[in-house]
């Protein structure tokens, strides 16, 4: 016992300020894409190297589907003249599908739940996770924010253990054909009014498996989603963010 | 026994018309002589070869030689099972018959793994083309008894875990069987290997297992090196291997976390689950992704290593290094843990044998397996891995084991980070050559990961197969499982942590 005392003193306080104090993100990470429009001569090398099909030209512009995006950055390698950057805006979640198009600079957040829903929901938010496809690395960066580095725990947010406990689904994975009606009796489960978050490309777009026969192209066609969360996976101060935010409050 | 094998070395390539092609009945002698005589089947699988046959490919892994032996044989329709003689054929039968409609005669429990439509119009269930297929809607073993209970669990599970179905068949606490049934997170990727876009292959290696990013885009990256004959550049081979490593120490750091929490004991528990942080941060120091996402492409890394980025390293490392002996000095400390972690969970080292057992699991058998120390490549055959084992094959050895893995790793590092070669990244890959099959194996955090793939006469690849550790050790943990309580069940499944999507690809 004493050793576990003293092994606690020594690991310290590790409990990250968050959201007070902005996190500090690694050096080469790729977070929101900045598009520098006056720089592009529609050569449209970037289309062609974007895995997904995330990028497309409107009137001439490139445009970036973040739903779709990947963040690995094979685009500005295949763009010979810098059009496409990623900056380190990790603030990404959006509530409504066409507000993770990325054309002009005007930047779309996710709006917090209507103030009933937040007198409801604002201190307490219960979620049950949903896998249905995911490859864990969505999954595991949201597992990560109940340790205490991100303390998810004192905003209120848990994980619970089954979906009649549960406020709403925060689902992961590009819905499987095998997981698309465990999906859909998971969210029937859960009494109504609820919520549902998509988190990671795959659960909003399919991801790097959109089209596939075997999946859904995410969880939109089978379940109403309320919160978008990019990334692949997204950051865990993504996803935090994203909830937070949510929840109204930060 | 010579002309029947062919042997190739780890990530080489070779004609696939020098591999045997037997008659189906010296094929299965060939290969129940050989894993008989210590060989194992790292892979197993079915590629279309005329209108209506297809060749049947296995790769036997000769440890101790370091060697990979390679046999085939034509089959149609049927041919007779090898699983009855050599059990570690079991789950790869189980998967040819789904995917290729062709039936293992006297296979003993002849079901499908994954749950979807075969690929071609032959189907061993007799279910229709436009059939609807319900996953784990199958026989399940029962035991029979008005004493015996079973309990169902998943595939939704109580935390943030991913789907899979578990039946147990039960004597009160006691655990008579259980039965592993998956399929959940099946997203088509072999089969789109071979189809889909270029751009999109190196992704779904990165996705295939997600936690295991850089283990497979690694084995990915030899096999399109080894296919083309060309080799990733010296200083891209020690990053890979940096890199490789990070992921090991992050998963095993967040494993011995989550074995503290499933037996209760919440400090180590909770200073694991950070430090498990602090190392994905670390792979996130060099790509910018905690997973390693993007990092490693055919020919070399997409990154470079600058020196501030090794001094922050090299710092980060001593200190979650001294953290994660702290946390894991507590397990070691402490009686009821022990009391928890011993002989729970026993594999027993003849099964895990006859099973084709690989990882940490085989390793805590007592199994000197492992492939950065049997099938070194890259920088691996320059600096040796010592290979970490313990023999009492139960929950604790299992954590022993990464325990002892997570100081070899972090030494390893720290010595690489002394002497990392100048020069470039990233060679230049040619294309790759027709006709050619070329094997990997590359020793993940889970254990062996095997890629396969055979080019056509074209240079396209003809055949992608992925073969995750978990493929392997599912059924390891469903026999370690036996004659337990089972509320023992979350901390053994715990001390294998298989892999769902790895899995069911």
């Amino acid at each position: 016992m004493i050793r576990a005392l003293i092994s606690r003193i020594k690991q310290g306080y590790r409990t990250y300020p968050f959201p007070k104090k902005e996190p500090v993100l690694p050096e080469r990470f790729n977070g929101r894409p900045v598009l520098n429009h006056d720089k592009c001569d529609n050569c449209r090398a970037c289309e062609k190297a974007c895995p997904t099909g995330a990028i497309t030209s409107q009137d001439n512009k490139v445009c970036i589907d973040m739903g779709k995006c990947l963040f690995c950055g094979d685009c500005t390698s295949a763009c010979p003249k810098g059009v496409i950057e990623f900056s380190k805006d990790y603030r990404l979640a959006a509530n409504i599908r066409k507000d993770l198009l990325v054309s002009d600079k005007e930047i779309k957040l996710a709006q917090a739940i209507d103030k009933q829903s937040r007198r409801i929901f604002g201190r307490s938010l219960k979620l049950r996770q949903v896998s249905a496809g995911g490859c864990n690395a969505c999954e595991a960066d949201t597992n990560v924010l109940t340790t205490l580095t991100f303390d998810l725990g004192r905003f209120g947010i848990q994980f619970v253990a089954s979906p009649r406990h549960a406020d709403g689904i925060l689902v992961t994975g590009p819905v499987t054909e095998n997981m698309r009606l465990a999906l859909k009796k998971t969210y029937d489960a859960i009494p109504s009014p609820k919520f549902v978050i998509a988190v990671g490309a795959c659960a909003i777009s399919g991801g790097p498996y959109i089209g596939h026969t075997e999946t859904s192209n995410g969880a939109n066609g089978i379940v109403p989603v309320d919160l978008y969360i990019p990334g692949c996976p997204p950051h865990p101060y993504t996803i935090l963010d994203g909830l937070v935010t949510f929840l109204g409050r930060r | 026994m010579s002309r029947q094998l062919i042997s190739i070395y780890n990530n080489k390539s070779t004609d696939i018309g020098a591999v045997p092609n037997l008659p189906i009945d010296d094929f299965r002698e060939t290969v129940i002589n050989s894993v008989n005589t210590g060989r194992r089947i790292a892979a197993f699988f079915g590629l279309p070869h005329d209108n209506d046959s297809l060749k049947l490919i296995i790769v036997l892994a000769d440890d101790h030689q370091s060697i990979l032996h390679l046999a085939s044989t034509c089959v149609k329709e049927k041919y007779p099972s090898l699983t009855p003689d050599c059990p570690q054929a079991h789950w790869f039968e189980r998967e040819i018959a789904e995917q290729f409609g062709i039936r293992p005669e006297g296979h003993p429990w002849l079901k499908p793994i994954r749950f979807h439509h075969s690929y071609t119009n032959n189907d061993v269930w007799n279910r229709s083309a436009n059939e609807t297929i319900l996953p784990c809607v199958t026989d399940f073993f029962r035991v029979e008894g008005s004493e015996i209970h079973e309990v169902a669990v998943g595939p939704v599970h109580a935390g943030i875990i991913e789907p899979g179905h578990f039946r147990f068949q039960c004597n009160g606490e006691n655990v008579l069987h259980l039965e592993i049934s998956l399929g959940y997170q099946h997203r088509g990727i072999e089969r789109q290997m071979t189809t889909a876009p270029q751009n999109r292959l190196i992704h779904y290696m990165e996705t295939a297992a997600g936690d295991t990013t850089i283990g497979h885009t690694m084995a990915h990256c030899y096999i399109f090196e080894g296919l083309a004959s060309c080799s990733a550049a010296a200083r891209a081979q020690v990053l890979r291997g940096i890199a490789l490593e990070l992921e090991r120490l992050a998963n095993h750091t967040g494993d011995l976390g989550a074995l503290a929490g499933d037996v209760g004991y919440l400090p180590t528990s909770s200073f694991c689950g950070r430090i498990r942080g602090d190392f994905l941060n670390m792979t996130a120091i060099l790509c910018g992704n905690r997973f390693g996402r993007n990092f490693m492409r055919p020919g070399g890394t997409a990154y470079d290593i600058e020196k501030s980025h090794i001094d922050d390293l090299r710092k980060r490392l001593n200190a979650a290094l001294k953290d994660v002996t702290n946390a894991a000095n507590c397990l070691w400390s402490t009686p009821s843990v022990l009391g928890r972690f011993e002989d729970t969970g026993i594999l027993n080292k003849q099964i895990c044998s006859q099973l084709g057992i690989v990882g940490p699991p085989a390793r805590a058998c007592g199994f000197d397996r492992d492939c950065r120390y049997n099938f070194p490549s890259g920088i691996f055959q320059f600096k040796q891995m010592p290979v970490a084992t313990w023999d009492s094959g139960d929950v604790f050895a299992r954590a022993y084991v990464r325990w002892l893995e997570i100081q070899h790793s972090v030494a390893f590092i720290l010595d690489l980070l002394d002497s990392i070669p100048a020069g470039n990244i990233q060679n230049k890959i040619s294309a790759m050559s027709p006709c050619k099959i070329a094997v990997s194996l590359v020793e993940g955090w889970r254990g062996e990961i095997c890629h396969v793939a055979v080019t056509d006469n074209s240079g396209k690849l003809a055949r992608y197969k992925i073969v995750d550790p978990s493929f392997h050790n599912w059924m390891g943990l469903a026999v370690a499982l036996r004659n337990q309580q089972i509320s023992d069940f979350p901390l053994c499944n715990k001390s294998f942590n298989l892999s769902y999507c790895g899995h069911d690809l």
